[in-house]
């Protein structure tokens, strides 16, 4: 319990080129503390996609990211445009994504659901004009 | 199938430098879209894709992707290159179109099982 490591990241609006670093440094984290391959790669898939999200769809935002012996809990927030119809996003395939996204390689609208099926707790948060925060939690050791 | 056999059999250029051989590649994704590549979970993989920018090399690191062939007589950038030699992922290309590619891939045993 004493051991809780904490980071802070920034994640820029529509900027392709950094996109994902803060998910990358997560990684390496967890890595690096031994956090069992299998559990690193799902908490990178959940992170990496909401972190994408932020990005594309939320005008850029914020990570706060803690971890404890236990688990890792990471919140993603933005003040973006928030989304309408929750229920609706979360679905396979519903996408709002402009063709400029679909041309990087994203929107097919597989991020909300893949960030569920990957994180053992997952809370989303979210108002129309006011933002969204995702809460994403993974244990590192599963029952 | 190690990444030396994976470039002798589709003719493909490595790209990157100092790459592990001893990496056994025994599944496979073909996709030019990185929410497809998101949704693939198996381990040791390879992935083909006519995509060519930055996310493909961070998607590939966060699904603990190997290999990126890049088809069609598709060159990484420089900047990928850097970031993929940084992470230990290694960059092929071929002239060979993605169909093709994978499916000499596949006749030779990678066959997208696994876990
Ligand atoms: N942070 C956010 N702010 C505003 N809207 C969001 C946010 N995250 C998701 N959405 C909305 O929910 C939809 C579905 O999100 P989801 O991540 O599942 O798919 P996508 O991002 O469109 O495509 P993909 O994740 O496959 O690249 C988005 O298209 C968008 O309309
Ligand atoms: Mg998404």
């Amino acid at each position: 319990m004493n051991n809780v490591v904490v980071r802070d990241y920034i994640i820029p609006a529509n900027d392709f080129t950094i996109a994902g670093e803060a998910s990358s440094n997560v990684r390496k984290i967890l890595s690096q503390i031994g956090v069992a391959p299998d559990i690193v790669k799902r908490t990178s898939i959940a992170m990496y996609e909401a972190e994408i999200n932020a990005m594309i769809h939320g005008k850029g935002g914020q990570a706060h990211v803690e971890i404890d012996e236990n688990k890792i809990v990471i919140r993603i927030s933005d003040q973006g445009p928030g989304i309408e119809d929750l229920d609706l996003a979360m679905q396979e395939g519903y996408s709002t994504a402009p063709d400029s996204i679909r041309e990087m390689g994203f929107g097919a609208g597989m991020g909300l659901s893949n960030i569920k099926k990957h994180s053992d707790i997952l809370e989303i948060n979210t108002a129309v004009n006011e933002g969204t925060t995702v809460l994403i939690t993974v244990f590192f050791k599963q029952e | 199938m190690k990444i030396s056999e994976i470039a002798e059999l589709i003719k493909a250029e490595i790209c990157t430098k100092n790459y592990d051989d001893s990496i056994d590649i025994f599944s496979a994704c073909s996709a030019d879209l990185m929410s497809d590549v998101m949704a693939f979970s198996k381990s040791n993989a390879l992935l083909l894709t006519g995509l060519v920018n930055p996310q493909v090399i961070r998607t590939a690191e966060m699904m603990d992707i190997k290999a990126v062939v890049f088809v069609r007589g598709k060159k990484p950038l420089d900047n990928m290159i850097e970031m993929a030699e940084e992470k230990g992922i290694v960059l092929l290309a071929t002239d060979y179109p993605m169909f093709v590619a994978s499916g000499k891939l596949y006749k030779s045993g990678i066959h997208g099982r696994g876990d």
